[in-house]
């Protein structure tokens, strides 16, 4: 009986006290965050240019965006991105996690250095020094010059302008590789004791174990990287100084939202854009958990 | 009897053979395994490198030289860049520090309090709202962006610090209370149970208990905090206008855009300054970045 009364006591007490601790969160959500999404779906639906109040306009804005070119190529442009930079990302931070996985002496050392790209990679310094590379007279071209070969002007030539941006977000790889390594170091070791013992070739361990074993790590990273890939934003602003050229070669979807929003003070139909986006991100990734049941493997 | 005693031994004699080829085959692999990471590392980390080197080159000599190693050492680059804008980056670094301070300290504390509640309070509203939390974790920050602006504009905070810290302080990066969720609780309960019997409040069970237990998860919290603040790009773009108040990859952007950065060796000395504090903190406390990389796939 006492219990209870003392049970109940403490349990109001703690209300109290739970909402106190979450007290300045729970204003940051709803000033800054649900607020905000709110009137963002309403500015989604108006004309509004931060001067004159917003003017409804109903769908305007998302039937806008049908005849609109530059949001069909800004769209292609993050697509491409997306399809190109993570799965090559990924790739590479797999295969350079394998190759670190044995503890050989120095791995620590090894790891620190190749996640050094990841950690300053995301800064306007390298973004800046990406463009001094990739330059018509830019470090790469004079390395290729040493072997006899003329290289393009990769940074001004559409045509080759995203890759570069791309081999930035593969040359990231840190972040995955250190992930995927910390879920090799999960796999249990016999699992690839038995195998041995059964004959299978370091070939057939990989398929046969790592790489399902691997699958909950694959789909988190896989989400991850997908998700960071569409929200890049300071690289292509960087590197195209603002603009998304050459000839929109460059144009980010955030990019495009940017200048909408910023440069020409669209803010109703940049609202309509920031809904698209977050859906494309919803939807890809309800899409890649509706997925995973047929390859990602799960213990028990 | 005596067949399988032979047995045994001419097993024996093949097994000792075959494990000191395993043996020389085991060296082998280790060696080019070595051999590849240095190669690797080598590889990803040239470009930094070059960008150094190039920092310390007089202009005539930094596009023809492509060593990573500078033939001479001079400092005029850094210094002459230091003061070759219209503002001296000692402004720069200074608002870069003011801003990362509040926002650490803010951003640790504020997730500390509403984790606390989550982790160790029972209280009704749980269960939505922890629901809630992680919900904000995949709103792209370009939806509420917008309205942010607008709310900002009108309390007159556009070109101060207020937009970038003021989120901080009310522990807007849900990212930042789910990690600290996932520390708080693994720390016992029988630990607070006994202070709760002698009538310790809530408050001081947070203060006196968890948040000297947690330790690891406050600096992990803090040190990301501050390579997210120091890197950051998108919020300051928007919010700082004046020249004077721009944080440093903000400057480092202007200065590359302004007649004054065509000088590239001033440029890749002040891009190099700007990256040390985030290489610094990652070599003083390379523990904590590379196990909270890989805990929970941060963005780096």
């Amino acid at each position: 009986m006492r219990a209870g009364v003392l049970g109940s006591r403490r349990r109001y007490r703690d209300t109290w006290a739970a909402y106190g601790f979450l007290a300045p969160w729970l204003a940051g959500l709803l000033v800054l965050t649900l607020g905000p999404l709110a009137a963002s779906l309403y500015l989604s639906f108006t004309q509004f240019d931060l001067l004159d109040p917003p003017e409804w306009i109903g769908l305007e804005n998302y039937r806008q965006m049908a005849t609109d070119p530059r949001f069909w190529k800004a769209l292609r442009v993050s697509f491409t991105y997306v399809v190109l930079a993570v799965p090559l990302k990924l790739l590479a931070a797999l295969g350079l996690a394998m190759l670190l996985k044995q503890g050989l002496r120095l791995a620590v050392l090894y790891r620190a250095l190749l996640y050094l790209p990841s950690l300053l990679g995301a800064s306007v310094a390298v973004a800046l020094l990406w463009q001094r590379v990739f330059a018509g007279d830019g470090l790469l071209n004079h390395v290729l010059a040493a072997f006899g070969i003329t290289g393009a002007s990769w940074i001004s030539d559409p045509r080759y302008a995203l890759d570069t941006l791309v081999v930035l977000a593969v040359w990231q790889f840190g972040s995955p590789m250190i992930v995927f390594l910390a879920g090799l170091q999960q796999i249990p070791r016999d699992l690839y004791e038995a195998a041995g013992l059964d004959g299978a070739g370091a070939f057939r361990q990989f398929r046969r174990i790592t790489l399902p074993m691997l699958t909950p790590v694959i789909f988190f990273n896989l989400i991850f990287q997908t998700i960071e890939a569409l929200k890049a934003f300071t690289q292509a602003y960087v590197v195209s100084s603002g603009t998304g050229g050459p000839t929109d070669s460059t144009l980010f979807f955030t990019l495009y939202l940017y200048q909408e929003a910023f440069a020409h003070f669209h803010m109703g139909y940049a609202s309509a854009l920031a809904w698209v986006l977050m859906s494309i991100i919803g939807g890809l990734t309800a899409v890649m958990f509706a997925a995973q049941r047929y390859w990602v493997h799960y213990d028990e | 009897m005596s067949d399988a005693a032979l047995d045994i031994a001419g097993l024996r004699a093949r097994l000792a053979g075959s494990r000191a080829r395993a043996h020389r085959l085991h060296r082998l692999h280790r060696l080019l395994r070595h051999c590849g990471l240095v190669v690797l590392c080598a590889a990803a980390l040239y470009p930094l490198l070059w960008m150094v080197a190039a920092s310390f080159l007089p202009e005539d000599e930094i596009l023809t030289a492509i060593s990573p190693i500078p033939k001479s050492w001079s400092l005029h680059n850094y210094t002459a860049g230091w003061n070759a804008f219209d503002v001296s980056f000692t402004r720069f670094y200074l608002n870069s520090a003011l801003i990362a301070a509040i926002s650490v300290v803010g951003n640790v504390f504020a997730s500390s309090l509403a984790a606390f509640a989550f982790a160790r309070l029972r209280f009704p509203g749980r269960g939505l709202l922890f629901g809630l939390m992680l919900l904000t974790l995949m709103i792209p920050a370009h939806v509420t962006l917008i309205p942010q602006y607008v709310l900002f504009q009108n309390l007159d905070w556009i070109d101060s610090i207020l937009p970038l810290v003021v989120p901080k302080l009310l522990g807007c990066d849900a990212f930042f209370i789910f990690l600290m969720v996932q520390f708080f609780r693994t720390i016992p309960r029988e630990i607070e149970e006994a202070a709760r019997m002698d009538g310790c409040s809530p408050w001081r069970i947070y203060r006196r208990i968890i948040m000297p237990l947690s330790t690891p998860v406050l600096a992990t919290a803090a040190i990301f905090s501050f390579i997210f603040t120091w890197d950051d790009f998108f919020g300051p773009l928007i919010y700082l206008s004046s020249t004077e108040n721009f944080n440093v990859p903000l400057a480092l952007r202007a200065f590359a855009g302004s007649d004054e950065g065509s000088s590239l060796g001033q440029l890749f000395a002040m891009a190099t300054l700007s990256v040390m504090p985030v290489f610094l903190v990652f070599v003083f406390c390379q523990r904590l970045v590379i196990s909270g990389a890989a805990g929970l796939g941060l963005k780096r």
